[in-house]
């Protein structure tokens, strides 16, 4: 168990004396070679990030149609591959070899780089989360906040995509998806105060380390803050039953209306590595990261993330889509009170009942 | 030759690059909205040497507060005038004159004091985690400037609601 649970560890501590015998064969100071192995690593992990999370997205993709296909009563994808397993890499191909259509009057260059800023940040959030026992990509300080700040970029990438098509559309639904990142992102950073606030610290790897004794979502506080982050979380990657920003049936498919082939695609796979963060964040932040008994601790992780996953394509596919006063209303005066109580509650519990 | 400090230097002339250029954006554009994306990019790369310098909290803080809430209200205002998209307007207006003028003042002023000031390089190490102390200072040392900029910043967002309300 103990090999299973190392893996991954070893394998980067192999590739690293690797390296290390490899370029400090060159007879070069030792400062130069650290300074080159770690940047070459740091290549190797971010490539190794990068290529998991797009197999992750290509089996969420799978797996959204299925449970969609089991809450509605269908088979689901099932021709491609065993239980239609290949249908994600089908649907890959045809996107690579769609015909990419500019309009006449839109922004160029702006339309190009928008669904790279939108995809750039949600890959830059994996660089802190805790896969398992040792294997942060890189543990910060400052973790926590490294997370909100990326995911805040973001929603420039859907600003460009609303303004670069040219096409009211698509501005309306990048307004829509701006005005409401904007607002859900308040109680999503209220909410995660409690947690700081219980771990002392901000490093995802600490807060995982102090959740060996019991998972924060087992506190009241906890379990009220887990609650408020998933919903926020949701809303902000707009996810039904938050997704006003591309309602098909108000303003066609909101910002991403003038993409196709795989600048779509692009934007496609930002919105489920977003999915995939949130979900992997709330793992960290109160269902325990990766602490678990028996199997190995990258499993673990793994799967409370996927068990987020799941219950949030159960909420899309149960829940109809709100009204753009009902969101905002929720936000301000539902979500944003309750995590304020929330923090005032779990520093005077933790003043009162402090036990170190 | 090839040290660490080496890939620092080339580290921060990129990063100043970026600065540069998005700044230059952010002025001599004419379309308001690549304008905007100009002083995003300028922000990033002060966000960039920030990390350079280790300072990772400013520099995290200067990325959701410069580029999530500034750039994006920026945006957001952009979107919401009119003529948004066939705007190629001139960057100049009546006040040019004068704005460069109080520029020039400025640029002049703060090289000045750069110029002059004995910087203290050995004794501005870095101790430990620095986060918690500064949550400890704000909160003692500093309280009475935190919270005269609390009162500050409510009074902004008052008077912002009743402008709003009218």
């Amino acid at each position: 168990m103990d090999i299973l649970n190392k893996l991954f560890t070893n394998i980067y501590d192999a590739i690293n004396a690797f390296l290390n015998g490899l370029i400090g064969g060159f007879g070069l100071t030792a400062d130069a070679v650290s300074a080159i192995v770690a940047a070459v690593m740091g290549l190797l992990v971010g490539t190794a990030v990068l290529l998991f999370g797009v197999g992750v997205v290509l089996t969420l993709i799978w797996l959204e149609r299925k449970v969609a296909a089991r809450v509605q009563d269908r088979v689901g994808p099932n021709r491609v591959g065993p239980f239609g397993l290949i249908q994600p890499v089908a649907d890959t191909v045809k996107m690579f070899i769609k015909e990419d259509i500019v309009p006449t009057n839109a922004d160029g260059l702006v339309h190009l780089l928008a669904p790279v800023i939108a995809l750039a940040p949600a890959v830059l959030a994996f660089v802190v989360v805790p896969f398992g026992q040792g294997m942060a990509p890189a543990d910060l300080n400052i973790g926590v906040l490294w997370i909100i700040s990326v995911s805040s970029i973001g929603t420039i990438g859907l600003f460009m995509a609303g303004y670069g098509s040219n096409n009211k559309f698509a501005l309306l639904g990048g307004m829509r998806a701006v005005a409401q990142a904007i607002s859900y992102e308040v109680p999503q950073v209220l909410t995660i105060v409690p947690i700081i606030l219980l771990a002392g610290s901000m490093s995802l790897v600490t807060i995982v380390q102090k959740q060996s004794a019991i998972w924060y979502v087992f506190l009241p506080v906890g379990l009220i803050a887990f609650v408020v982050y998933y919903i926020s979380a949701l809303a902000e990657v707009n996810r039904t039953p938050f997704d006003l920003p591309e309602g098909e049936s108000e303003i066609v498919a909101g910002h991403h209306t003038e993409y196709s082939g795989m600048k779509f695609g692009l934007f496609y796979l930002a919105e489920y590595f977003n999915f995939f963060i949130v979900c992997t964040v709330a793992t960290t932040l109160f269902l325990g990261g990766w602490q678990g008994p028996f199997l190995p601790s990258w499993l673990w992780f793994i799967l409370k993330t996927y068990g987020l996953i799941i219950l949030g394509m159960w909420i899309r596919m149960t829940i109809p889509r709100f009204r753009v006063d009902q969101l905002m209303k929720f936000a301000w005066q539902v979500l944003v009170p309750i995590s304020l109580v929330n923090i005032i509650l779990t520093a005077l519990l933790l003043v009162f009942f402090k036990t170190g | 030759m090839l040290t660490s400090q080496f890939l620092t230097y080339v580290a921060f002339f990129v990063l100043a690059a970026i600065t540069l250029i998005g700044g230059f954006m952010a002025v001599t554009l004419r379309n308001i909205f690549r304008a905007a994306l100009g002083l995003v990019l300028s922000f990033m790369g002060v966000a960039g040497i920030y990390f350079l310098l280790e300072a990772e909290f400013v520099a995290i803080v200067q990325i959701i507060i410069y580029i999530g809430a500034i750039a994006v209200l920026i945006l957001f205002a952009i979107m919401l005038t009119r003529g948004l998209m066939s705007s190629a307007t001139t960057s100049l207006n009546g006040q040019w004159m004068g704005a460069a003028f109080i520029g020039v003042l400025m640029f002049a002023i703060l090289f000045f004091v750069v110029i002059t000031t004995q910087w203290p390089l050995a004794a501005a190490q870095t101790v430990g985690d620095l986060i918690p102390k500064l949550g400890a200072e704000l909160v003692t040392t500093y309280l009475l400037p935190f919270e005269a900029v609390s009162l500050l910043l409510l009074a902004a967002l008052v008077g912002a609601i009743v402008i709003a309300r009218e």
